[in-house]
């Protein structure tokens, strides 16, 4: 097993900081994810990667105070996240959403205005001025009273950016927005996050595609039920460091490297039949 | 006119005209409510808190109290108790639920075998005894389900994006337990309301048929609740004049109409119905084979789960 190289970013100002320290996340007795060190600054975009069930979920819900965190802390900006929860947007899985519901695209991305509007109000003008800005920003706005299950994924997925954005949140988290949709959503969602790196915000993006994560961010958290590493992407995006994170054969598109993992035994054409007839038997057993 | 005779005889009664503001207002009321119920799926928590209010009804009867505040306070004890059983690890939802309603229906069974008219009195509470309303039910049914509209109108919101996006809603800080509880309490208002109309039995009918029809004609929540409650309206009236001309029990005539209004839309809803998805669209996708190949994969429909 190679050891941590957590690789912290250090910033003496917690004030403008997401600050995770010595986070676990366990479902009863299960374990799902340990050992979570991270110092996120404004303006700095992360990247969330690791293998399925490795935890990349897990510790976007666990900083937005959605899963039971048994130790260590989350912070942002000076406070603990969980008094903060409206300063963040959260893009959920796009399995997660019943796309039968009867809202229309619109309805969904006046959701973000909520914390906003607050209780027993109605919407202003000038929460309706935000929820249509952003949905031209998403290129959704044509749409708009369309219901959500009508739209092609990609423009589900534009629907609930615009929600997010409409938030006006300080901190981004997206899990798996680039699942199932278009080239040109995916172009829409990679502009959105360079934006909201200029302005200063924090965006944290969970996902399993490894190009688009180490084009858009500018450092990668390796989840797999512990935090393997931690640090920019030039030190992080590394066969190595890859390798450890998934810990099997992997091969790098971008850079088209492949990775053989060390326990791999290759029998070769001898083996070929051994090794069939074992398959075989283990299926049995 | 001989319809006119037909819908107004029936309400020289005065029983009659009674039963009619009763099934209206119940009609009305579970349509609305019941939406909320079909789009989170809670048809089984419908049907155990009807029958868990049961004990509570019986318990007020037997002391000679309203039945309304009986059935209000199990309603409200069980909405609690499932919530909590529930964050128990162990003990599913579902099974939660059905410990707690059989248990409580039980309770009501053994209670009410002490009356002296065990035969009559059951039957009324298990099917409703709508020509048997008074006015004081009706104010009460009035007042309940006034209540029951206007929080749906207070909490319209929360309600949405809990039903919708669960994640979120917590995310955003919103009490996400407690609007589930307010939820679970006013779906227990709108039972009682429905009692007198069609009994214990029949009330998850109300509650569940209507909004389910409504959900295929509408894209919209506020137009689905719209239409859940006028489907549920109508389906009181004509229920209660069908029952009346035929000498049927209301409260499973009413259910009848109801079932059958789903029965119509869910064959012929103009975008979701069966007739429309399966045999038109087959056909239409037949004539223009051709044109589909054009299409840019932008616009197909997305999977469905």
């Amino acid at each position: 097993m190679r050891s941590n190289s957590p690789g912290l970013v250090t910033s003496d100002d917690h004030e403008d900081c997401l600050v995770i320290r010595d986070l676990a996340v366990a479902y009863g007795r299960k374990v799902v994810l340990k050992g979570v060190q991270a110092d996120i600054r404004r303006g700095q975009v992360v990247g969330i990667i690791g293998p399925n069930g490795g935890g990349k979920s897990t510790l976007l819900k666990a900083i937005l105070g959605l899963a039971p965190v048994t130790a260590g802390s989350i912070y942002l900006f000076g406070k603990h996240a969980s008094q903060l929860r409206s300063r963040m947007a959260y893009v959920p899985q796009r399995e997660l959403v019943d796309w039968d519901f009867p809202v229309t695209a619109y309805d969904v991305a006046m959701m973000g205005r909520y914390p906003h509007i607050g209780w027993l109000r109605r919407p202003t003008n000038h929460d309706r001025s935000v929820v249509e800005h952003m949905m031209e920003r998403v290129e959704i706005i044509d749409q708009r009273a369309a219901q959500i299950g009508q739209l092609s994924g990609g423009q589900q997925q534009r629907v609930f950016i615009a929600r997010a954005l409409a938030q006006e949140a300080d901190v981004l988290l997206l899990d798996e927005p680039m699942n199932g949709i278009d080239a040109g959503t995916q172009d829409i969602i990679m502009q959105v996050i360079e934006e909201q790196r200029v302005a200063g915000k924090i965006v944290l993006l969970a996902t399993h595609d490894l190009v688009s994560a180490s084009c858009a961010c500018d450092c990668l958290c390796c989840v797999n039920e512990r935090m393997v590493s931690y640090g920019p992407v030039t030190e992080t995006y590394t066969v190595d460091n890859l390798a450890a994170t998934y810990g099997g054969p992997l091969i790098m598109l971008g850079k088209s490297a492949e990775i053989e993992p060390a326990h791999t035994h290759h029998t070769g054409d001898h083996g070929h039949h051994h090794h069939t007839h074992e398959g075989v038997g283990g299926e049995r057993n | 006119m001989q319809v006119i005779d037909y819908l107004i005889d029936p309400l020289h009664h005065e029983f009659m005209r009674r039963a009619m503001i009763e099934v209206v207002l119940m009609g009305a009321v579970t349509g609305a409510i019941g939406t909320f119920v079909v789009l989170r799926g809670l048809s089984f928590i419908g049907d155990a808190l009807s029958h868990a209010i049961f004990p509570g009804v019986i318990i007020a009867f037997l002391l000679g109290a309203s039945i309304f505040w009986g059935a209000l306070l199990f309603g409200v004890l069980t909405s609690i108790a499932i919530g909590v059983v529930a964050t128990h690890q162990r003990v599913k939802e579902d099974s939660a639920i059905g410990v707690l309603f059989a248990g409580t229906f039980a309770l009501g069974v053994v209670l009410i075998s002490s009356s002296k008219n065990f035969t009559r009195d059951l039957a009324s509470f298990l099917f409703g005894n709508v020509l048997g309303v008074t006015m004081t039910d009706i104010w009460l049914s009035f007042g309940m389900g006034a209540l029951v509209i206007v929080l749906i109108g207070v909490f319209y919101r929360e309600l949405l994006i809990t039903s919708f996006d669960r994640v979120a809603a917590q995310a955003m800080g919103l009490p996400v337990f407690l609007l589930d509880l307010l939820l679970l309490v006013m779906i227990s208002l709108t039972i009682v309301v429905s009692l007198r109309a069609v009994g214990n039995i029949l009330v998850v009918a109300m509650l569940v048929t209507p909004a389910a029809a409504a959900r295929l004609l509408a894209d919209r929540l506020l137009v689905t609740m719209s239409l859940s409650a006028a489907i549920g309206v109508a389906s009181g009236i004509v229920g209660l004049y069908i029952s009346y001309y035929n000498d049927f029990a209301a409260g499973g005539t009413i259910v009848l109409v109801a079932t059958a209004i789903f029965a119509l839309v869910w064959l012929f809803a103009p975008a979701h119905g069966y007739v429309f998805t399966n045999v038109l669209n087959r056909r239409l996708a037949g004539a223009a084979e051709t044109q589909v190949v054009f299409e840019s994969p932008e616009i197909q429909a997305p999977g469905r789960h």
